[in-house]
């Protein structure tokens, strides 16, 4: 069998594979879950680009500790040397008007984790932590669990 | 929560009113747990998955999962701040399609190289790897097996995978994924110093006056320093920054020097620096004439392509290394021609940049931080490069102190300390020795109590060669751990491909989750990862970091090195060992693998009872022996008095990490420089210890051009890369919803000009195909990513477009390495 031959075998039972995937304990040829059951060989159509979310509506975050998402589009937004378009709504001053959230307080300490006057610079490039979502379908699942359902387990467990 | 604002508000609404009449709230409003015994949470330190920074991160666990994760405050990598990435690790092991079982193909109930993947026991699953290994062995000797390892491999697991390969399988076809991305950046450091990894540390950060960038996207790929630099650039007026890549990325949203130059130019830019050092009377002198030689290098050295690749067969000196002695006058001599003006002829950088850059260096009074990962790395003169960036430090003196600092950054969380320090390349040993040295074999095998002989003396197979070999059906047993090398490996469909699927091949793939290269494979192993286990990582300033296990693997998942020694039970030495070793040492005959590598007294010398009482240990419990702690202990014999000291084991559970060499307890931040290095004899201000004479090499190197270039056919250059929100190839980061969907897809960026004029706009689906290959994907004119004219960028985390199709496997042909950046495609409208 050619190399080519294979992959088209590989291609076949892929499909075949693809429709009875559902339980992981079946045999199966194709395990490269991201790709959906396209051959290695093969390429599948790209997805079109994923418009952004921007509802402006704010998502429960995971954990406390995680930087909230950007709810809206931030395309052409200025972040340099020169200016920070996102503190025109997120500054501390500027949420009156804006009605936008502030930024976190964390975002005032310096390295040495003092109080700063201002935002610290180590903070400055917003999108190193913050990030506008697009509206698109995940490409697995994820079985993170959040803390109030083990909470709601573990008061379980101990018969609260 | 399909609750709306509205529903909030009307809720709070009738809450007040009851409050107000002072009625009881309704159960549902008690909405806050405040039992201490609920809310308390475990928190631990961890080193994040992901890249080179070595950022400490903080993890809570609660009833065995995972609950949160912050920036480590303490830490003093990060001081409490994680990039996008690292403040999703909470997610990254809660993928629904984890892998819990081994994998094997069968047709029929019996192994089948076309069959179909079938769950199978542990047992099952040695059982088939041993006998393949076996009949290998038999028929090709110790080259006819290969394992292909990773800068994500914790320090014990490569030390394990290291020591099995060259010391029980006797073979040296070992080699890191870190070829891919660190392995220009160790030649250059052996060939300049004659030791590896940076002399300076992060420190410099808060001391440099100025950051040159060669060809780094800092501001993405090591978002945390980059926080650092911004940092210093806005808090410390003057401070400046100077970004230099083939094309505009957000790194030069910092810049107040930006220059876009030709791809493989760099090397035209740095010899101009050199120069325009010498002309203007720049050079230190004292220091020159102390502590550096001269020497000229062999030119003309191919591409590192196949022996009967054409560029191969016109190379007069192919893979040569060598070099001659020559004098600073020669030297200058050397790279007089590289002006100011045919720099920018060359490189498309104007003039009065290139000055701007070059006063950096030869300015007395600024102390400049250069910086570079895979842009000088991944590159066909990757190791001349990295020499060339070490020249523009040595000629002005600004190396090994505070904010004077040639940074050679790292891509891997433990490229350093596992791919670099533990030797896991094919040509080495541990603490910077290598096998082709008859004294470096002896050593190890006196370390290892092993016989004189054991480890071989060849150099194995590096990376790209074995692909090459499992294609030739040269290598047939053959075990990839801890990467994703059929997504990463470049020329997927002509050397990565066919090599995984010949049926002369048997290949095995140990992950957590279901990769590209896990369909690939033949067998599948389920893999513990991250805080599943007890591990160890260094980062790119020699900070060596512990982590405990915080959580369970799951299913029958287990560590890479449970897997490694394990395994290496199911060998006699008699079955691998030739008779004239056991012969001339017959106590080591009738004895597994595992106890002469593992039980010999030292791995196994460290009971059960000295593992923590706080955290799970799965594999020591299996073991019956502390043996994270007995492989880091004989593994650290290596580098004590070596100058790559390592703490004893526990106070790295207790620290933040230190960085190497550790002596009497203290931590040793910049090298080679008199009070901040031990090793430096006194007196003699500076020493590069690492060469016989105490002196660093400048090198006279030339421009020379790369493999491919753009042509009428393939009129583009092709980049490839990462992104922030995506690791390497995306298996952890696209299993978190939040990451995939800041980033969903792999894009063709490409200048709007380029696309009017094969009329396509931003969405159009196009073909992007090279000589060897092709993926479909969209246009993207208006990303973050602004390629000039001419040049595209198609970054490689995207399991559905794998872009490694396309590209050249091509190398460095002194460190192996690919080169990524550049070779010619041609981009064609799909009309969809």
């Amino acid at each position: 069998m050619t190399m080519k031959q294979a992959f088209r075998k590989t291609l076949a039972l892929g499909a075949l594979a693809l429709a009875v995937s559902a339980s992981p304990l079946l045999a199966q040829e194709s395990v490269a879950t991201l790709r959906s059951g396209t051959p290695l060989a093969e390429n599948a159509s790209p997805p079109p680009i994923a418009p952004v979310k921007n509802t402006d509506l704010r998502q429960v975050r995971n954990y406390p500790e995680q930087p909230p998402l950007i709810p809206h589009k931030i395309d052409g937004y200025q972040i340099d040397l020169n200016a920070n378009q996102c503190l025109t709504c997120h500054s501390r001053t500027a949420v009156e008007i804006s009605q936008a959230p502030m930024v976190s307080i964390t975002h005032f300490m310096s390295r040495d984790n003092q109080f700063l006057a201002s935002v610290t610079p180590r903070r400055y490039f917003c999108n190193q932590c913050h990030v506008p979502q697009g509206v698109t379908k995940d490409l697995v699942e994820n079985g993170f669990v959040d803390i109030d359902q083990v909470l709601e387990y573990v008061s379980g467990q101990e018969g609260n | 929560m399909a609750l709306t604002r509205r529903d909030m508000i009307k809720a709070q609404a009738v809450a007040a009113a009851a409050a107000a009449a002072g009625l009881p709230l309704p159960a549902s409003a008690q909405n806050l747990v405040t039992d201490a015994s609920l809310t308390d949470l475990k928190w631990s330190k961890a080193p994040c998955r992901f890249c080179g920074t070595g950022c400490s991160i903080m993890v809570a666990t609660k009833a065995g999962r995972v609950v949160a994760s912050h920036g480590d405050a303490e830490a003093p990598v990060n001081r409490g701040l994680n990039c996008v990435k690292g403040y999703f690790l909470s997610k990254i092991m809660y993928g629904k399609d984890r892998l819990t079982q081994p994998l094997l193909r069968k047709t029929d109930g019996v192994y089948d190289k076309e069959g179909e993947f079938t769950p199978v026991s542990w047992d099952e699953a040695f059982d088939i790897m041993a006998e393949k290994w076996k009949k290998a062995l038999a028929e090709k000797g110790p080259k006819g097996i290969g394992m292909f390892g990773s800068g994500q491999w914790t320090v014990w697991e490569g030390y394990a995978a290291s020591k099995l390969m060259k010391a029980g399988f006797r073979s040296n076809n070992i080699d890191p994924n870190a070829r891919h991305c660190m392995a220009s950046a160790v030649g250059g450091f052996m060939r300049t110093f004659g030791i590896d990894e940076p002399m300076g540390c992060y420190d410099d950060f808060e001391n440099a006056d100025a950051f040159v960038l060669w060809g780094s996207n800092m501001a993405e790929m090591h978002p945390i320093l980059w926080t650092r630099i911004a940092d210093r650039r806005f808090s410390h007026p003057g401070t400046q920054v100077a970004v230099l890549s083939t094309f505009k990325h957000r790194s030069f949203d910092l810049a107040d020097i930006p220059a876009i130059f030709t791809p493989q130019t760099d090397m035209v830019l740095l010899n101009a620096i050199a120069n325009y050092i010498i002309q203007n009377g720049a050079v230190n002198e004292d220091f020159v004439s102390k502590h550096v030689n001269f020497r000229k290098g062999v030119t003309d050295i191919g591409y590192g392509l196949r022996d009967d690749h054409p560029l191969q067969q016109a190379a007069a000196n192919p893979n040569s290394g060598g070099s001659d002695p020559m004098s600073f006058e020669e030297f200058a001599e050397f790279v007089s021609e590289y002006t100011l003006e045919k720099a920018e002829e060359m490189s498309g950088v104007p003039v009065a940049t290139i000055e701007k850059i070059a006063k950096l260096y030869a300015d007395p009074n600024v102390k400049v931080m250069s910086l570079w990962t895979m842009g000088a790395n991944q590159h066909t003169r990757g190791v001349w490069t990295n020499n060339m960036l070490y020249n523009l430090h040595l000629l002005t003196g600004k190396i090994s102190t505070p904010g004077n600092s040639p940074f050679s950054l790292t891509g891997q969380p433990s490229a350093c300390g596992t791919a670099r320090e533990v030797g896991t390349f094919s040509h080495r040993l541990p603490a910077d020795m290598v096998v082709v040295n008859p004294e470096h074999r002896a050593y190890a095998e006196k370390i290892w109590k092993l016989p004189e002989g054991t480890v071989p003396d060849w150099n194995g197979a590096h990376a790209v060669v074995q692909n090459r070999k499992l294609k030739d059906g040269d290598i047939n047993a053959y075990w990839v751990q801890v990467n994703n090398n059929m997504q990463a490996a470049p020329n997927m469909m002509e050397e990565g491909l066919p090599g995984y699927r010949n049926p002369d091949n048997f290949i095995v793939v140990s992950d957590a989750y279901p990769t590209v290269t896990c369909e690939a494979a033949d067998l599948i192993l389920p893999t513990a990862m991250w805080v599943e286990k007890e591990g160890a990582y260094g980062n790119a300033e020699r900070r060596t970091q512990f982590w405990h296990q915080l959580v369970d693997a799951p299913g029958e998942s287990k560590s890479d090195m449970w897997q490694l020694v394990e395994f290496s039970k199911r060998f006699t030495t008699e079955e691998v060992w030739p008779a004239e070793i056991l012969d001339a040492n017959p106590e080591y005959k009738g004895k597994t693998l595992f106890d002469v590598l593992f039980a010999n007294g030292q791995v196994d010398a460290f009971p059960l009872e000295e593992t923590s009482d706080e955290y799970a240990n799965h594999e020591a419990e299996d073991f019956g022996f502390y043996i994270q702690k007995g492989l880091f202990e004989e593994y650290a014999a290596f580098g004590r008095g070596k100058a790559h000291d390592l703490a004893p084991f526990e106070t790295y559970h207790e620290t933040r990490g230190l960085r190497w060499p550790v002596i009497d307890g203290k931590e040793t931040k910049w090298r080679f420089k008199e009070g901040s290095d031990p090793y430096v004899t006194p007196g003699s201000d500076f020493e590069f210890y690492g060469k016989p004479d105490g002196k660093a090499v400048i090198f006279a190197l030339p421009y020379e051009p790369p493999a491919e270039v753009p042509d009428e056919e393939y009129p583009f250059w092709l980049s490839t890369g990462r992104v922030l929100e995506h690791w390497h190839s995306g298996s952890m980061t696209q299993r978190v919803p939040e990451l995939h969907k800041a980033v969903p897809d792999a894009l063709c960026y490409m200048h709007p000009d380029d696309a009017k004029a094969l009329g396509l706009r931003r969405g159009s689906a196009v073909k992007v195909s090279s000589r060897r290959g092709e993926i479909h994907t969209r246009v993207e004119t208006r990303g973050r990513n602004k390629p000039p004219k001419g040049l595209i960028f198609v970054p490689w985390f995207d399991a559905r477009q794998l872009i490694n199709k396309v590209t050249l496997d091509a190398t460095d042909p002194l460190s192996k390495q690919t080169d990524f950046k550049k070779c010619a495609v041609k981009i064609e409208a799909l009309g969809a």
